[in-house]
């Protein structure tokens, strides 16, 4: 029997333990991620020249991702191939059996001379992660407004603080280690915001409290953060939000307002606060354009759309698996334990393994956090109240919301696609990544009707529809593929 | 025509054009739709509204005949809302095809020649001219013709303008609704069966572009329309770079082919939002909705003989449609000879967007029985290449 | 207050500085390896440096590669991720504008590496 051959994509917690559980089972894996090092958002790491003596100090779980990203990298069946990007996925003819091939440029990032590579692997795990979703509020488009996981990624990743008076808002438990990173890095942190009630976050966390008690790793990592932060003395208040941000070219000062558990505002409860940063988030977006492009079913959730997969991660598309984020946002145990299951069944594993029980458990208490997760920290249905009709809904293109409410008021207009080419919403250069379901929301709402029918042949005008994953040069595109490098390629340097 | 009811099948460009030319005839006008209006072709294709393309014959006349009309919709458009019209993005920027090769530039004058006999605007521009016009463009040329009366719009924006205009004269729209099959009494169809129910009316028009033949299949009369695949790139939005449309002489030769494997030549301009739209590809390959690299790729390559100076510009986007395709590459205009009340436009192949207006004109004027602005016996549905001589299946009989 | 970098000296996790230097529109800016151009351009106090369509100033938002908000030219290359693409010492960063009277590319750098003759030969 020829060795099986397993491309991850993605070396955050999933996609390493995808690779490392493919890895025992016998495969050959091709490790593949966008950035230089492994890691992913969760175990961002310190760049290499950054000769970190204590990098430990930063992360949670540090050691045994440290163990675990060597094992893998240094595994002789292993490449490792960092700063590639996976631009196309091409589905295989319906009527042959195959798994998706996979385009990828390698070099530098969005560099003009990358290499153009294809796979054609006899698996292939999507471990791709999430990243913040961010709601539109005027103002949210100055600069000065990050997103949490942009002034997480830029404190642990290299070291810069985004501010010295940052309040910290939205929803969910992730506000909590962006707003300790930015106190362990010396920043002041004003206040943490978190905008469901109190009573919404009882009901959703209080239900079934020994699902939380069986995800002790979690809870205690979050008990740690609310334990830095009254050190601090940074007040956290809940049922409160940023609702418009201000300031002349850069943000100066923030609109907080009471919100009821609907999310609309209290009136007369705002208040102003000068700041330099705010940073925002409220939940995630799985990014979805792979799974998409290799035919992937999605399942709707309350916190959004994920990949749908069976209890062996296994996606409605033949030999093709989902782990971490894409397929709900559980944290990075529940991202772990989906990677191994997924990497070790793409690699062939039995998979009645007695190893796998304990990940399988492992998983389905993920899966009820996330489930407990989605229910306390939901997304408001009255957030569009904080809308004028000049806020900027799509950046790329600054489309507003008076366009969206025209558009959708034309019966001629009101259709997904039209009413992007009409308002250019979701037409800039990220793709829709960042406003795309917030237009589909919004559009739905105000036509009063779900998304439509697709015609044959037509994909649904779904808001993660990108067939060209990653940006490539009209250069690189042209250029036909590359010979494949030898089989069991390594790169020792991580 | 006041009391006489129409049923417009497909609100892609055809249908909106040929509903709003009906609704202003005074005709009580329903546009079905399956989808959402101008959400599948119209949606997917690059907005050409062109003369260039065409050699002398019948397509070239109702381009010429479009190309008139399209000012005088888009300024009837404009009274009602300006919003909408600026929406269309209507942009008489001119066209620029440049030839490569020795025999290409032989090919292309000679065929510019027989276009100026037939009254198009021509003007041969020699090097220094055409890198005034288009400074980024290969000085690695053959020959190049400028066609001023070229032009472009949004698509999917001038379709809903076009059915907002129909929708204004008393048409109605239903979205979501999925014809299945024709009610006849006789030789006349006198009603659709649809998803949300029975539509009865006096007459028919399938507008559903690389649909119809599946559609008038359904109501039991075959035409040979079939799609024709193609896939156009979108870059990030760049400084001013492409100033006219510009395309290859290959161009034409692949409009103009039958082959089922795929053609490509180089169509590149800009949109107005900053991004360059580069085509095209033809491919035959029925609904196959799969992104094809190696296809995007050999577009990209013959780009870039014509742009070289667009190799460090990224793609952010790519799109596939799918044209309506006839065998013998002219459009259908007309009634079914085989069902009374049934009409036929379409098979635009990837002109539909600017021929809609003209062929919705003709329409009109053959419904009410006018003299019309040009002859229409070309695209009568009664030629073999529409009804390809294959044996209709037994209709459906009256319920 | 702006972003800035932490002090390497008072830095829990023990690290060093090895100092490089970029330009942007050919000024000259101060950073250290393994910096991000988006990281070195925010702990030079450079809080945006893109504009967009109305001419609105833009800098970070996402920091992880996926709003591109932080795109520059960088030796010529435009839409650079400044978020995602490592610094490197000499790199000559330009910044983009978006605005329709930004007219043509006039960037001297992108011109070259356009192959285009500078704008004032033309």
């Amino acid at each position: 029997m020829t060795t099986r051959h397993v491309v991850v994509v993605g070396a955050g917690p999933a996609g390493l333990a995808a690779a490392e559980a493919a890895l025992a089972a016998g495969a050959r894996v091709t490790l593949i991620d966008s950035a230089d090092r492994p890691g992913g958002q969760y175990h961002r790491m310190l760049p290499e020249a950054y000769g970190a003596a204590r990098p430990e100090r930063l992360q949670h779980g540090w050691w045994a991702f440290d163990r675990r990203r060597r094992r893998v990298l240094t595994h002789p069946r292993c490449a490792w191939w960092p700063e590639t990007s996976v631009w196309a996925l091409e589905r295989p003819d319906p009527t042959e059996p195959g798994v998706p091939r996979v385009h990828v440029v390698r070099g530098p990032a969005d560099g003009g001379r990358r290499s153009r590579l294809r796979l054609d692997p006899d698996a292939l795990v999507l471990a791709v992660g999430a990243h913040d979703r961010v709601l539109p509020f005027p103002g949210w488009e100055l600069p000065g407004v990050f997103t949490a996981g942009a002034a997480q990624a830029l404190a642990k990743g290299e070291r810069v603080v985004v501010g010295d008076r940052v309040v910290v808002a939205g929803t969910g438990p992730f506000l909590l280690p962006v707003a300790a990173s930015l106190l362990q890095a010396g920043s002041r942190v004003l206040e943490v915001l978190e905008a469901n009630t109190a009573g919404t976050l009882a009901r959703g966390w209080a239900r079934r409290p020994w699902q939380l008690a069986a995800y002790g790793g979690k809870a205690g990592e979050l008990a740690e953060y609310t334990a830095l932060l009254l050190r601090h003395r940074v007040p956290c208040r809940v049922g409160r939000a940023v609702v418009e941000a201000r300031g002349d070219g850069r943000v100066e000062e923030v609109v907080t307002a009471r919100l009821r558990a609907d999310w609309s505002v209290v009136p007369g409860t705002e208040r102003t606060a000068p700041v330099d940063a705010v940073c925002v988030s409220h939940g995630f977006s799985p990014q979805l354009e792979l799974p998409v492009a290799a035919g992937c079913t999605l399942r709707s959730a309350p916190g959004g759309e994920f990949v749908a997969v069976d209890d062996d991660q296994r996606t409605s598309c033949p030999n093709v698996y989902a782990a971490g984020e894409i397929t709900g946002i559980a944290g990075a145990p529940a991202a772990r334990a989906e990677g191994a299951l997924a990497g070790w069944l793409a690699a062939g594993g039995v998979p009645d393994a007695l190893a796998l029980r304990p990940l399988r458990r492992s998983r389905d208490q993920g899966r009820a956090f996330a489930e407990r997760l989605a229910g306390a920290h939901p997304i408001g249905a009255a957030w569009p109240e904080w809308l004028r009709p000049e806020t900027v809904v799509c950046r790329c293109e600054e489309a507003d919301y008076a366009s969206l409410c025209r558009a959708a008021g034309n019966a001629a207009s009101r259709g997904a696609r039209v009413a992007k080419l009409e308002t250019r919403a979701g037409l800039g250069p990220c793709q829709g990544r960042i406003c795309g379901p917030t237009v589909a929301e919004l559009s739905a709402r105000l036509t009063g009707r779900p998304a439509e029918r697709p015609a044959e042949g037509i994909p649904a005008a779904g808001p993660h529809h990108r067939p060209i994953a990653q940006p490539i040069r009209l250069g690189e595109l042209a250029a036909a593929p590359e010979p494949l490098p030898g089989n069991t390629e390594s790169h020792p340097s991580m | 025509m006041y009391g006489t009811s129409a049923v417009v099948v497909g609100a892609g460009i055809v249908g909106c054009a040929c509903a709003r030319e009906l609704a202003l005839a005074g005709f009580e006008v329903t546009v079905v739709e399956r989808g959402a209006a101008a959400s599948a072709t119209t949606a997917h294709g690059e907005g050409n509204v062109l003369v260039s393309d065409k050699g002398p014959g019948p397509e070239l006349q109702l381009a010429q005949l479009s190309r008139r009309l399209w000012p005088q919709v888009l300024a009837a458009a404009a009274e009602r809302s300006a919003h909408a019209a600026r929406a269309v993005e209507w942009e008489p920027k001119g066209g620029i095809v440049v030839a490569t090769t020795d025999a290409g530039a032989r090919e292309l004058t000679r065929f510019a020649a027989g276009q100026r006999t037939a009254g198009v605007h021509t003007e041969i521009l020699d090097a220094d001219a055409l890198a005034a016009a288009e400074p980024y463009v290969t000085r690695d040329h053959a020959a190049a013709v400028h066609y001023p009366e070229d032009a472009q719009v949004q698509p999917a924006a001038a379709a809903a303008a076009l059915l907002t205009d129909a929708l204004a004269a008393g048409a109605t729209l239903r979205t979501g609704c999925e014809v299945l099959g024709a009610v006849t009494c006789g030789e006349r169809i006198t009603a659709v069966r649809t998803s949300t129910g029975l539509l009865e009316a006096d007459c028919f028009v399938n507008a559903a572009g690389p649909w119809s033949g599946e559609l008038a299949t359904r109501l039991g009369v075959p035409v040979d329309i079939r799609p024709r695949r193609g896939d156009v790139l979108v870059t990030t939005p760049v400084p001013p770079m492409v100033f006219h449309k510009v395309y290859d002489a290959d161009y034409v030769g692949a409009v103009g082919s039958s082959a089922e494997d795929l053609q490509t030549s180089a169509v590149v301009e800009s949109t107005r939002g900053g991004s360059v739209l580069i085509g095209s590809s033809r491919r035959r390959v029925g609904f196959d909705d799969r992104l094809r690299p190696a296809v995007l790729s050999a577009v990209a390559a013959k780009a870039l003989r014509l742009f070289p100076a667009l190799a460090g510009v990224p793609v952010m986007r790519a799109y596939g449609g799918f044209r309506p395709y006839v065998p013998d590459h002219l459009p259908v205009i007309g009634a079914d000879p085989r069902l009374s009340g049934l009409w036929h436009v379409g098979g635009h192949e990837g002109a539909g967007i600017g021929l809609s207006v003209g062929s919705a004109r003709l329409l009109r004027e053959l419904m009410l029985g006018q003299p019309t602005e040009m002859d229409t016996t070309p695209f009568r549905v009664d030629r073999p290449a529409v009804l390809g001589g294959r044996p209709a299946p037994a209709r459906e009989e009256t319920a | 207050m702006s972003p800035r970098r932490v002090r390497a000296e008072s830095d829990a996790v023990g690290r060093q500085e090895l100092p490089l230097r970029i330009t942007v529109d050919g000024e000259p800016v101060d950073g250290i390896a393994g910096q991000t151009i988006a990281g070195v351009l925010l702990a030079s106090g450079r809080l945006a440096w893109r504009r967009g369509r109305s001419g609105a100033p833009r800098g970070v938002f996402c920091g992880i590669g996926v709003c591109f908000d932080c795109l520059v030219t960088v030796g010529g290359e435009r839409d650079v991720r400044a978020c995602r693409r490592r610094a490197h010492d000499g790199d000559v960063v330009t910044t983009q504008n978006r605005q329709p009277e930004a007219g043509r590319a006039t960037d001297p750098t992108e011109r070259k590496h356009l192959g285009l003759p500078g704008e004032e030969d033309r």
